[in-house]
């Protein structure tokens, strides 16, 4: 049989058996389906944490009061109430060589109000600074005012979605908010951006950190973010800030300093345990589909018992029928895996257009092992059933089914 | 053409050996029209099936051609079957997917013969068979004297010396039945050789040589002249 024919005579095999070819072909769409969301799944999610990252910039540190990571040593005297982390010590940050600027935070849910409109909404507490270094813009009006940490004003910026919550189509620039008892000027709507670092800063409002250290009623800062100037070490900043902060909090290190790349490495060996354990998981269902092409060749072959022994009455060797049977399995495989792999692209561009925000992508390695195992499994799966059917005996075959009529 | 020297097949039924053929002896010559006829279980499909390399003998000889198939390898006698044996069966074994002329083409498909080739022998048997408006028919779709008719002509399409045919008409009326065996005789007459199963003994006695056996042994053997089977 020449191969052309061979694969004639599958096709015909496969197109005119619908039900078998489909139930055959829905396992390894499924199969391979599986394999691509759930590595996408995977993907997208690091992606999506490690864009909100690299937002950040590279030359931006954070300090966050508290160890957070054990570095040997004895555990800090001070345990869990260790030293505020101060505007003063945002200021000190700031006079390092290297720094050009700092912008301290703090954060808390406050109810705002408009007339009688109310919300529950996220508060930030910090300087202009953190505009630049976070790329906020406004859309209307100004960012935060450049006045000295120090100097409280009852101004705010609002998040677009507070802003149409609050006041609608209404202009809401020059109004006046409150938020416990004290009213803010509206000076700036922030552009509508989504997410940064998981928060939404839509949904924000952000006012000058002293007016937010009397708003919570609290010295203590949630973070400094120091912005390096560009090419600078950052390892060795960190080091500095370390030792600078060691000194202002008598000699114990009571903050944490966090880089993009510290943090971007954790996350990555997180992503990667997340993306291999979600690849087991997929390789799982090809495996099962593997063996239901296996079922579903061995159920074809007992079905064709009598086409078996009728072929090698009609001189078909041993190697032919195992032929035959791979090349059937394979091909619909095959049509089967681009099948899924449309479908699976499909999902994902649905994902996209449904979750803009966080990039699902199939990665490449997926969407060829899947491939590949794909294959390998029905070849594997079909040639045992195949092997088999070419061992029948003819005689058998035939009469077996003259018996069963 | 075919000669069988003490040929033996023995089946092994639970701890009991069965003999399907005992000690055969059996010389048959190019041209010859044999049937075999015999009661049920006396061994008839058990011959043809060897004599058609589909089942190899326990015992003894089976020259072919002047091959002995006893000791040649597995794809030698898978060649001999496709190139020189043409086989037909009582519930006819046509691929139920398969269209008529698809399963006529079926042993030069697997032959690989080219598509040319295969569709003009094809389109010749057709006509000859009358079964040329039954081309695209499946075999649900045609008679019990059709299908039979596509089997021979899936038999005749790599133009065998020895036509084996094992209860043809078994399944079929008389009608149908008869034209079957005219059409295997006018194959006979045209030089093949062939061999009829049959429990019918007046389609039995329409050859020239008539074979009857009983548990495993051929029992008689008995020629006619050419004048008087043509008489029949
Ligand atoms: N595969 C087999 N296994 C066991 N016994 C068999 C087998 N095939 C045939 N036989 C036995 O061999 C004998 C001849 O069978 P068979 O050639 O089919 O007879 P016929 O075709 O004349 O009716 C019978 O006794 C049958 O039971
Ligand atoms: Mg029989």
């Amino acid at each position: 049989m020449n191969l052309l024919d061979r694969l004639e005579f599958c096709q015909q095999a496969i197109t005119r058996h619908r039900f078998r070819s489909a139930m055959l072909m829905l396992s390894v769409v499924i199969g391979i389906c599986a394999v691509i969301i759930l590595t996408s799944l995977g993907e997208g999610a690091r992606q999506y944490v490690l864009d909100e990252f690299r937002q950040l910039g590279s030359n931006v540190l954070i300090v966050l009061p508290g160890r957070k990571e054990t570095s040997g040593g004895l555990p800090s005297f001070h345990g869990e109430s260790a030293r505020d982390l101060t505007l003063a010590d945002a200021e000190a940050l700031e006079r390092l060589s290297g720094v050009i600027k700092t912008a301290p935070l703090i954060a808390g849910l406050t109810e705002w109000s408009f007339e009688s409109r109310h919300r529950e909404s996220f508060t930030i507490g910090t300087s202009q600074v953190f505009f630049r270094i976070r790329q906020l813009n406004v859309q209307r009006g100004i960012p935060l005012p450049s006045i000295e940490v120090g100097e409280a004003q009852a101004v705010c910026v609002l998040g677009s979605k507070l802003k149409q919550e609050l006041f609608g189509a209404q202009p809401a620039l020059g109004e006046w908010v409150r938020a416990a008892g004290t009213r803010y000027r509206v000076i700036g709507i922030l552009e509508d951006k989504g997410q940064a670092m998981g928060m939404d800063m839509s949904d924000a409002v952000l006012i000058p950190v002293a007016s937010s250290q009397k708003l919570f009623n609290q010295e203590g800062l949630f973070r400094v973010f120091v912005e390096a100037r560009p090419g600078s070490d950052i390892e060795d900043l960190k080091r500095r800030i370390e030792h600078l902060m060691r000194d202002r909090h008598q000699g114990d290190l009571d903050v944490t300093v966090i880089t993009q790349d510290s943090i971007m490495g954790a996350f990555n060996k997180i992503f990667d345990i997340l993306t291999y354990a979600l690849m087991a998981i997929a390789s799982i269902s090809l495996l099962v589909s593997g063996i239901l092409i296996m079922n579903v060749t061995l159920i074809s072959i007992s079905q064709r018992t009598e086409e078996i022994g009728l072929l090698k009455a009609l001189g078909a060797s041993r190697r032919e029928i195992r032929l035959i049977f791979v090349t059937e399995a394979l091909l619909i495989t095959l049509v089967a895996a681009l099948v899924g792999l449309v479908m699976a692209y499909v999902l994902l561009a649905a994902g996209r257009y449904q979750w803009p925000q966080i990039p699902f992508q199939a990665p490449l390695w997926a969407v060829w092992s899947a491939l590949a195992v794909a294959v390998v499994s029905a070849t594997l799966f079909s040639w045992l059933p195949a092997s088999k059917a070419s061992r029948l005996d003819p005689v058998s075959a035939l009469t077996q089914t003259q018996a069963r009529k | 053409m075919i000669v069988l020297q003490n040929i033996s097949r023995i089946f092994q039924v639970g701890d009991q050996q069965v003999y399907g053929l005992n000690d055969i002896n059996l010389t048959i010559n190019k041209g010859e029209y044999v049937s075999v006829m015999g009661a049920s279980g006396s061994g008839k499909s058990t011959l043809l099936n060897i004599l058609g390399l589909l089942d190899t003998p326990s015992l003894g000889h089976y020259h072919l051609l002047n091959h002995d198939t006893t000791r040649v390898s597995e794809p030698e006698r898978d060649r001999l079957r496709r190139e020189h044996i043409g086989f037909v069966f009582q519930s006819y074994h046509l691929v139920p997917r398969l269209t008529a002329r698809e399963n006529i083409e079926l042993p030069l498909v697997l032959a690989g013969a080219p598509r040319a080739q295969r569709k003009a022998a094809c389109d010749a048997l057709l006509e000859r068979l009358s079964l040329t408006d039954r081309a695209g028919h499946l075999p649900n779709q045609l008679s019990g004297g059709q299908r039979q008719r596509v089997a021979i002509a899936r038999a005749l399409i790599t133009q065998p010396q020895l036509l084996l045919a094992d209860e043809p008409t078994g399944n079929l009326d008389s009608h149908s039945g008869s034209e079957v065996i005219t059409l295997l005789e006018a194959l006979h007459q045209e030089g093949i050789t062939l061999l009829v199963v049959t429990h019918d003994k007046s389609l039995g006695d329409r050859a020239e040589r008539h074979l009857e056996m009983l548990d495993g042994r051929i029992v008689v053997d008995t020629r006619r002249s050419r004048r008087a089977a043509s008489l029949a």
